[in-house]
């Protein structure tokens, strides 16, 4: 058989690619750059995101495939949903090499490595959102994935960071098997991986189907840490340089949700019905077991791990919504859009509070935080009221806006309101560990040094984070379209490709 | 203009903040300012007050912007005479709360003023608002720095009490922002005046959104049985913030159910009304008992807060002019009354250190101004003819006796809730007997000073308005009358074609 080549339009791939020359350039310069001008790596590496971001901004809108096959379907999709997904990466990765840039000089991490190892995931978070082929969310996976293994451990030799490392890659490479098995599952049962070919092939796909669906699912609910998929995370949190833990508990996050909502919408609305209760039990659990277990962390990395379990399953409230109304899936992107920018900022201050590697991260630490720092310990109050979800505030937003989907949802699927009533009780308890670190700083008296975190490059880091949090706290309304915009456009995803 | 009202604290919050930038931060300028800032409010308020229109039934001063389109949210603000009252009962206390603050904060002064002006900007946005997003928004809000007053300027137990009421309120707010959210599903709007005219879009639903709205409002208000965060949060709060919790907070409460249960689900409403009665008799009796048994001067003025607010449910749920006007009298009254009394709580607290009953004795030789002002405060919260309490209770009983909603029988809670009035007697006389008669036995006692000029203008202008509303209550009514009317027409006019 001759082999054909499938029509190619790198065009709409040039974001990814911007981010991925970046990342080899730099792994080549590496040579010739002398170990005194280390800031250059910050720079090139901010003048890649910074193009990227531009050209992405102005595909915003245009919606076409390339990669096609003949006689297939395009493998990469560039649709608004895409679109929107690539500049919440490029904000993240912005942010992360702007927080960066002191916290590893001052731990000694200063390394070319980092700025090319996330420059490498960043393209395979891209990617996630793209694929319309589930080799290539595989791929994209991988890509996204191998990076952040080494980033864990990027703090060697101390035990805490290699066995993170381990973890992280040991656990991940299962669920990469696991959702290589549900492909071939799927395969069998379709006879194809591309998404509109399994979409028309699943519902005679009988058992073999559901059952690569369910494989499926477990793979991804394994990197975006929903329960009971979620064990890794605490650790694997807790003992990677806080600047990799703050970077993929946003980014790969989004972009497990990037393509698990892709697959879901695109590929299995036949099975939307059984689909849906998986997600929404195992919201639930995520729920509970998120908000309940981060109640007793005394680490400050640890309860942020599992407050980001938690936002997973609020997330997961938005997909299971999303199979029955229009609004679960622009709810969805709403909430990641606001999760990465209360997220990031709380981790600044996480990160302006450590002294050196896992010194200062104790709850107890924050002891009296607003007596000597009034304004380090505002801003971190409120990101945690943000993550608490109390208005205004970008995260009140986000719940607003999935609670309203689910509530959509269930008039014309499966109820989903007893999981919004648990996501209600959930936040009630979320309220309890957020404020306990508010109580900390501002009711409790403590000594303490603090690192002088005055670094222009954090501060404005900051601003955005607070700024955006406030901005989708007040004024929503914008954001509330833009995503809507992001998932209606030309009707193509939910019209399933 | 009553955006001006409501953001005018939040300026001076702002100028206080802004004032290190200048280095012009010194404790007595912040003190000034925000006393300054909290009596112009108030003057402003007397200016909303000049221009409303007590012949109107509607919203006036009607406030109205785009503000999330596509989704019906809108800022709107107006007035009625649901909220007038309460407008002015918030500028006032706001006023005399932060006044009384001026020596017994010591620490972190500006936090503290910057958080009471949050605080009354959130207050005054509670009872303007008219969209539901706009008003959850400002309920929530105010949860925020009356968290961080309690928690960082409280007494020994203030953490425990900050994160309960805030975790206690938060889970009764959000309930009711699911069933906001479900009558923006259904009506594609957020207005309220809107959502009341297309009520029978949600009909169907309006048991659950009554309980979703009720829940939440019975928690602030507090209701029987949502009343075990008051105790801890009304003693441990710093003086002021007891005032306002007393004075301001409960009453987002009542004026809740006034507000939004009522009109939105007058079915519903009429249908609930016994079972509330009911919890409001229990809460009347119950918090009446266990004020007696108290030994701190605090929790047993905490306590009869309790009694107190149920009074003002029974008055709300006769579901009749005279229960609602009564109801939203005794709002004020008590805001009046309870607030004045925590502020003589905090006076002497604030020498002694105790406010155990055990401690005092005989107060009347040394603090006689004190006392008398004490007195007052203490018949005008038993509700003795001639002062504001009386007035409000007896229209209430009046209303519940003379209730439709109640079943055939309604004297029967109008005769339980008459004890109430009698056990208000027993525990405040026993404890005004308790702190100032007797003899002067206790050594400390004998060197406290009387009350001086500042807490004097204090109490005189409390004082003033328990007079006032006493002999002369009126006015008062008047401003309330045509809306009061139109509602109790609309709620009957709905209850009476569901159950003929």
């Amino acid at each position: 058989m001759e082999f054909q080549v499938p029509a190619i339009n790198l065009a709409l791939l040039s974001p990814v690619l911007i981010v991925m020359v970046t990342g080899a350039l730099i792994m080549l310069l590496e040579f010739f750059i002398p170990e005194t001008r280390k800031g250059w790596y910050t720079w090139l590496s901010l003048v890649g995101i910074v193009l990227a971001f531009a050209q992405t901004a102005t595909m915003w809108g245009s919606e076409a495939g390339t990669f096609t096959p003949v006689g297939g379907q395009p493998m990469v999709l560039l649709d608004n949903y895409a679109t929107f997904l690539n500049l919440i990466f490029l904000i993240t990765g912005a942010l992360t090499i702007l927080l960066a840039i002191s916290y590893l000089r001052r731990t000694g991490l200063d390394r070319a490595e980092f700025y090319m190892l996330l420059l490498f995931s960043l393209s395979g978070m891209m990617l996630m959102g793209m694929a319309n082929d589930l080799i290539l969310v595989f791929l994209a996976l991988e890509i996204l994935s191998i990076p952040l293994y080494i980033m864990a451990g990027l703090a060697w030799p101390r035990g805490e960071s290699e066995e993170s490392a381990m973890k992280y890659f040991l656990l991940g490479a299962f669920s990469s098997g696991i959702f290589v098995f549900g492909i071939a599952l799927t395969y069998g049962a379709t006879g194809s991986t591309a998404l509109p070919q399994v979409l028309t092939g699943i519902a005679n796909g009988g058992a073999l189907g559901l059952a690569g669906a369910a494989f499926l699912l477990v793979g991804l609910g394994f990197k975006v840490a929903a329960a009971p998929f979620h064990m890794w995370t605490p650790d694997v949190y807790e003992g990677a340089p806080t600047i990799v833990t703050a970077f993929m508990s946003v980014g790969a996050k989004v972009g497990g949700f990037a393509a698990m909502l892709r697959i879901f919408l695109a590929a299995l609305p036949e099975i939307g019905d059984t689909w849906v209760t998986a997600v929404a039990v195992l919201s639930a659990l995520t729920l509970i077991i998120g908000n309940v277990v981060a109640i007793t962390q005394s680490n400050i990395k640890r309860m942020l791990a599992y407050s980001s379990i938690a936002h997973a399953g609020y997330i997961m409230i938005a997909v299971a919504a999303s199979a029955n109304s229009e609004r679960g899936l622009s709810a969805a992107l709403f909430y990641m859009f606001a999760y990465l920018f209360t997220t990031l900022g709380a981790f600044a201050i996480v990160m302006a509070r450590e002294h050196q590697l896992g010194e200062g991260l104790q709850l107890n630490d924050y002891k009296g935080l607003a007596r000597r720092h009034p304004l380090l310990a505002l801003v971190m109050a409120y990101f945690m009221l943000s993550l608490t979800g109390v208005p205004p505030t970008g995260g009140f937003s986000g719940k607003f806006y999935l609670f309203r989907a689910a509530i959509e949802a269930s008039s014309a699927g499966p109820d989903l309101l007893w999981l919004v009533l648990i996501g209600v009780v959930t936040s009630v308890i979320s309220g309890y560990y957020y404020l306990r670190l508010v109580y900390l700083m501002y009711m409790t008296d403590g000594d303490g040094t603090l690192v002088e975190e005055r670094h222009p490059a954090v501060v404005t880091a900051v601003a955005v984070t607070v700024a955006f949090t406030l901005l989708l706290g007040f004024m929503p309304g914008t954001w509330f379209d833009v995503t809507r915009q992001a998932v209606l456009w030309g009707g193509r995803l939910l019209a399933g490709g | 203009m009553l955006t001006i009202l409501t953001f005018f604290p939040v300026v001076g919050a702002l100028i206080i903040l802004a004032l290190k930038l200048f280095k012009k931060e010194t404790d007595l300028l912040i003190k000034q300012l925000a006393v300054g800032f909290s009596v112009a409010t108030f003057l402003l308020s007397l200016l909303v007050l000049a221009q409303f229109d007590m012949a109107v039934s509607g919203l006036q001063m009607v406030n109205r912007a785009a503000w999330i389109p596509s989704w019906g949210i809108s800022y709107l603000m107006g007035v009625d005479g649901l909220s007038i009252l309460m407008v002015l009962l918030t500028t006032f206390i706001s006023m005399l709360a932060i006044a009384s603050s001026w020596t017994a904060i010591t620490t972190q002064v500006k936090s503290y003023y910057v958080f009471m002006l949050l605080l009354e900007a959130g207050m005054l946005g509670v009872f303007l608002a008219q969209d539901l997003f706009l008003f959850y928004i400002f309920w929530e809000f105010t949860l925020i720095p009356m968290y961080f007053l309690i928690g960082i300027w409280g007494g020994k137990n203030r953490i425990y009490a900050s994160i309960k009421f805030f975790l206690y309120t938060m889970a009764g707010s959000l309930l009711m922002l699911l069933a906001i959210l479900y009558m923006g599903i259904t009506n594609g709007t957020f207005a309220l005046p809107d959502l009341i005219a297309g009520r029978e879009a949600f009909a169907a639903a309006q048991n659950w959104l009554f309980i979703g709205f009720a829940i939440a409002f019975a928690i602030k208000v507090p209701l029987f049985p949502f009343h075990s965060w008051l105790p801890d949060a009304h003693t441990e709060a710093p003086t002021a913030g007891s005032i306002i919790l007393a004075g301001v907070l409960l009453k987002m409460g009542t004026y809740g159910f006034m507000r939004f249960n009522l009109p939105l689900f007058p079915e519903a409403s009429y249908q609930f009304a016994p079972t509330i009665a009911v919890l409001a008799i229990i809460g009347i009796i119950y918090g009446a008992i266990v004020s007696f048994a108290q030994k701190d001067v605090k929790k047993l003025v905490a306590y009869s807060s309790i009694s107190h607010l149920g009074f003002v449910m029974l008055g709300i749920f006769a579901l009749n002019e005279a229960g609602l006007q009564g109801a939203i009298l005794q709002g004020v009254n008590h805001g009046l009354s309870t607030g004045a009394l925590f502020f003589l709580v905090g006076v002497i607290y604030e020498q002694r250190h105790t406010r155990m009953m055990a401690d005092f004795g005989g107060l009347w030789k040394v603090m006689p101004v004190f006392a008398v002002t004490s007195l007052i405060v203490t018949l005008s919260s038993m509700g003795l003819p001639g002062l504001n309490g009386f007035v409000g209770e007896f229209t209430i009983l009046l209303g519940s006796m003379g209730s439709t909603a109640l079943g055939t029988r309604p004297w029967i809670y109008t005769a339980f809730a008459t004890t109430g009035v009698i056990l208000a007697a027993v525990y405040l006389l026993w404890m005004y007997q308790n702190v100032f008669m007797g003899p002067l036995d206790k050594e400390e006692n004998k060197k406290l000073r009387d009350m001086n000029g500042g807490e004097l203008a204090i109490m005189l202008s409390f004082l003033l308005f328990i007079f006032w509303i006493g002999i002369a209550p009126s006015a008062y009514f008047l401003l309330m009358d045509s809306t009061v009317a139109k509602l109790v027409a609309h709620v009957m006019a709905a209850a009476t074609v569901a159950m003929p």
